[in-house]
């Protein structure tokens, strides 16, 4: 537990979290529309989505499909029945007047949500609920002096509110929990987790308390689209909530933005500006009933989600815990990794994907998907360390080489020329050739120097352009001294 | 008026098919009609080089063997339903210069069977009133209105919300009519200007296309001078659409066939709680009149009893506001229609909802956003729709006893523009007996039954099983051959 220290003591901060998540499917939630991102500005806008005079609504089979998924992905209960309801409120890129959204019946109710910590160790937080409604659609208002130019292409396209228990107690918590979330969805196929594109944003609901006391007032922080921003709002959020408390002032429970310039949290509304929503069931919608056989179906596709993928990686192929956690993040790596160690020394696979791959891919800013080098020819690079072909030194060179031109580690090897060099013969020619040419430093050697050792195999690792089998140098070189 | 204006569509489309007409003399006979009727001010837009077009087309369709079930009958359309192109109002300000790129599933039902649109006629502004006196575009007046047509001392309200729709039926001005009903809005009209209107089931018609007033009350339906007429029409504007997720998929029947003239052992009830204080003498004995006509047809009449009843109309006034006020929030000024420009967005919204919007719809819209407001919502909208759910179970209990149901359309026949006026409670009670049919669901008919004392229509009511219009219309066909309304209003065109 990790506590604010504050000047009349320890406060303890609770976070719940309240993730939307644009829904990946090819039209709206309630119109046929397209959702593609980046399109010319209202190129995609039905005159439902436009609430145009007469227009009604009409369900999108495939995002229903999806929220279940999504659902079952987060081990929760899925809500054979669930209604929409209107939430009503005037803005200039919500066309209709009203959102529609879910209220009191949702289409999935509670889950659960397990977050791996840096340090290894897991918690399990729960999700509350999760429900379908319409995104809207976007201002623009930097376009004109005096007027706001609104596009529609977002107007009606689906999400889904992923909202958790308030049982987060840190910034990291909460990163570590909206880093696990975009990773399932992920998985699932449902929605893409792009913060940056918007299609995954994060309400961060923040209070401090007192250990042992009650909750105490909340704010909303809205519309974070950072996992770092939103730790930073977090903290900052929490911090001024103690120094208000402290100073003996209350909470005023309120909505905030995270100004990504200044890094402070701002009242957006004030209290007597707050939206009554005058919730009520659109009278355009029958209620959502979902036949169990279906949800069934979708529960036995569900891919193996990281948890199961995690646990299996630690029992089959014996990895740490934190190894397993870096490979099941993003399905992508975690396909990767199977392929290379496939037939193959597991830990040597992991240790080449987790380190050496993964590195090289971070410092040229690549995603696994934009690796140069493909898993088949990985493996073939780990199979020519296996038989001795090359060594591991050696096979660092290669893979350096893999990288910049993708091509395969056998021919790189063959057109270099970096075939180890296994020939006792051989070896013990060169070695005899140093030893020779260095006596002095081997008779200091025999009189008790023995770092010298060393110098012998770096002498004779050079005179073979390092291609000499680094364990035949060293038995052949320990024989030749001794005697 | 000419021979060809006082027909029914049945013998439009047989002198039709008989050649003994066009489809552009018919519609020709009736572009004269719209002109001659315009004191009426019925019509908010006239579309008479379409109609010819439509016309046209018919001709040609008939001549090749492809004629449609309602091809060539020249209609108007309320002003409600989104016609392509077409101006369509609303009877709002705040519509001013919409043309719709769509065209409602209705009327293209319509279209695609043949009819011809002869124009947009005038209604309540957002189908909110039952006079036809909150439009934008000025008063209807009922042709039964006495007095010198066009310099008319007292001018009689049509009814509303269909009033232009109504108007131009019985003054001969349309063979028939589009109109909408949500609290009694085509059966009420339909009342006080002597013709036959029907709400058919909820779900019956597509509201695809509509302009939306109360979502879980809307229906379209046809105003006509006949119960067969009726029939006709309804035919061609039923139908599932994929489009609106409240139509329901059910085959449409031939509705003419269900007019067979056989009510024999029909059970047809009687609920004690229509019988409101006060409700005039004449209504009473029209009411009467017509259980005698249908127990002479051989139909047995059964005292049932609703007792949900009064709650209805406060029900009503609770939903349908709170739905409207939601359905209306996107007539802000953005994308189409008037827009009075302000400081900001809140002003831009204000000025142009506050301008754009009648009195009448501004107030429903403010009880609508108020029943469903915080602190307020379980006390008025919530317990709204569980009295609406007992008129349901009444009912469906009530069917068990009885087949059709038997009321009067409304407690009194037209009334003048000005009179009830002040109070919009009054205005409401006019609704008292329709609006327990769009709570539950129901298919609804007025036909017309007689004249009242002061000379001007009266209407009955048969309330119907959900999707059976077939016993409605059966029974109606009975009324209507009972009744041999054949009275006509002073003003025909």
């Amino acid at each position: 537990m990790s506590y604010i220290q504050g000047e009349t003591g320890d406060w303890e901060v609770v976070i719940g979290l309240e993730v939307h998540a644009q829904v990946i499917t090819k039209s709206k939630l309630f119109s046929g529309a397209a959702t593609d991102f980046g399109a010319a500005p209202n190129s995609q806008v039905s005159f439902v989505d436009a609430a145009f005079p007469g227009m009604l609504p009409v369900i999108n089979e495939h995002a229903v499909e999806q929220a279940v998924r999504t659902g079952l992905g987060l081990k929760a209960q899925i809500n054979l029945h669930s209604v929409f309801d209107r939430k009503n409120y005037f803005y200039a890129d919500l066309p209709s007047g009203y959102q529609i959204s879910q209220y009191l019946q949702p289409i999935v109710g509670k889950g659960e949500l397990v977050l791996d910590m840096p340090d290894g160790s897991t918690r399990t937080v729960g999700i509350t609920r999760l429900h379908l409604e319409q995104d809207a659609g976007k201002s623009i208002h930097d376009q004109h002096p005096s007027k706001t130019y609104i596009d529609l292409n977002r107007s009606g396209v689906a999400l889904m509110e992923i909202v958790s228990e308030p049982d987060l107690r840190s910034a990291e918590e909460a990163a570590a929990y909206v880093r696990k979330l975009r990773s399932i969805l992920r998985y699932l196929g449902t929605c893409d987790g792009n913060m940056e594109e918007g299609s995954m944003r994060c309400d961060c609901n923040v209070s401090v308390r007192k250990p042992g006391q009650p909750f105490g007032t909340r704010c909303e922080i809205k519309n974070v689209n950072s996992i770092r921003f939103v730790m930073a709002a977090i903290e900052y959020e929490a911090a001024r909530q103690v120094e208000v408390l402290e100073a003996g002032g209350t909470i005023d429970q309120e909505t905030r933005l995270w100004d990504t310039t200044k890094l402070v949290t701002r009242s957006m509304r004030s209290k007597e500006e707050a939206h009554d929503y005058r919730y009520f069931p659109d009278p355009d919608l029958l209620p959502l009933e979902l036949e169990p056989e279906w949800v069934e179906e979708i529960k036995r596709t569900l891919p193996e989600l990281p948890d199961e993928k995690k646990a299996r990686f630690i029992a089959d192929y014996k990895l740490s815990a934190y190894d397993a956690n870096v490979l099941v993040n993003e399905k992508a790596k975690a396909d990767y990794f199977e392929t290379v160690a496939k037939g193959r020394d597991p830990k040597i696979a992991s240790n080449w994907v987790t380190v050496e791959l993964f590195g090289a891919l971070n410092k040229a800013g690549l995603e696994i998907e934009q690796s140069p080098v493909s898993a088949e020819n990985l493996g073939g690079l780990l199979d020519l360390m296996a038989d001795n072909t090359i060594s591991g030194r050696i096979a660092k060179e290669v893979f350096a080489d893999m990288f910049e031109t993708g091509e395969k580690p056998a021919d790189i090897v063959e057109k270099k020329g970096l075939r180890q060099v296994t020939d006792t013969g051989a070896i013990e020619a060169t070695i005899d050739q140093i030893l020779a040419a260095n006596a002095d430093k081997v008779a200091e050697y025999k009189s008790g120097k023995d770092k010298l050792f060393g110098f012998f195999v770096g002498q004779a690792m050079k005179a073979t352009q390092g291609k000499a089998n680094p364990a035949m140098v060293n038995e052949i070189l320990q024989k030749k001294l001794q005697g | 008026m000419t021979e060809l204006t006082l027909l029914t569509m049945a013998d439009a489309l047989k002198g039709l098919a008989e050649k003994q007409f066009t489809a552009v003399e018919l519609t020709e006979a009736h572009v004269r009609a719209v002109e001659k009727a315009r004191p009426l001010n019925a019509f908010i837009t006239e579309t008479p080089d379409k109609a010819l077009e439509m016309a046209k087309a018919s001709d040609a369709r008939r001549a090749k063997g492809e004629a449609g079930p309602m091809d060539g009958l020249p209609i108007a359309v309320k002003d409600l339903f989104c016609t392509k192109d077409v101006l369509t109002t609303a009877a709002s300000h705040i519509l001013d210069g919409f043309k719709p790129p769509y065209e409602s599933t209705v009327t293209s039902n319509l279209w695609r069977d043949g009819a011809v649109m002869l124009g947009k006629v005038n209604l309540d502004e957002f189908a909110m009133g039952s006079a036809n006196i909150t439009s934008h575009y000025g008063d209807v007046v009922n042709p039964w209105s006495p007095g010198e047509p066009g310099n008319w001392p007292r001018k009689l309200v049509p009814g509303g919300s269909s009033g232009g729709s109504a108007a131009a039926v019985a003054a001969r001005v349309a063979l028939g009519a589009t109109g909408t009903d949500t609290g009694g809005s085509i059966r009420q009209p339909a009342a006080f200007t002597g013709i036959v209107g029907i709400k058919p089931t909820y779900g019956r018609c597509s509201r695809w296309g509509i302009v939306a007033f109360a979502s879980s009350l809307d229906q379209a339906g046809p105003m006509t001078r006949t119960v067969r007429d009726s029939a006709i029409m309804l035919r061609s504007m039923c139908g599932f659409d994929p489009k609106d997720s409240t139509s329901v998929d059910m085959p449409v029947p031939d509705f003419e066939k269900a007019l067979t003239g056989d009510i024999r052992g029909l059970r047809v009830g009687i609920p004690k709680e229509y019988r409101v204080d006060g409700m005039p003498a004449e209504i009473e004995q029209m009411w009467h009149k017509g259980v005698e006509w249908l127990k002479a047809a051989g139909a047995v009449p059964v005292e049932i009893s609703l007792p949900h009843t009064k709650y209805a109309l406060p029900a009503y006034y609770i939903v349908a506001p709170a739905e409207a006020s939601s359905n209306l929030a996107r007539y802000d000024g953005v994308r189409f229609g008037l827009r009075v420009p302000g400081g900001n967005l809140k002003e831009m919204y204000e000025n142009t909802r506050g301008e754009g919007f009648g009195k009448e719809v501004r107030r429903r819209i403010l009880i609508g956003t108020y029943v469903l407001s915080a602190g307020y919502y379980d006390a008025y909208y919530l317990q709204a729709q569980k009295v609406r759910t007992r008129i349901k179970q009444d009912f469906d209990l009530a069917f068990q006893e009885c087949d059709v149901i038997l009321t009067p359309t409304a407690p009194s026949g037209a009334f003048a523009i000005g009179e009830k006026m002040d109070d919009p409670i009054q205005m409401y009670l006019n609704d008292v007996f329709t609006v327990p049919v769009n709570l539950a669901g129901l298919p609804g008919m007025s036909l017309p039954a007689g004249l009242g004392a002061d000379g001007l229509p009266l209407g009955l009511q048969l309330i119907g099983k959900p999707f059976d219009e077939e016993t409605l219309f059966r029974v109606g066909g009975v009324i209507e051959e009972a009744a041999q309304f054949t009275a006509t209003p002073p003003f025909m065109a």
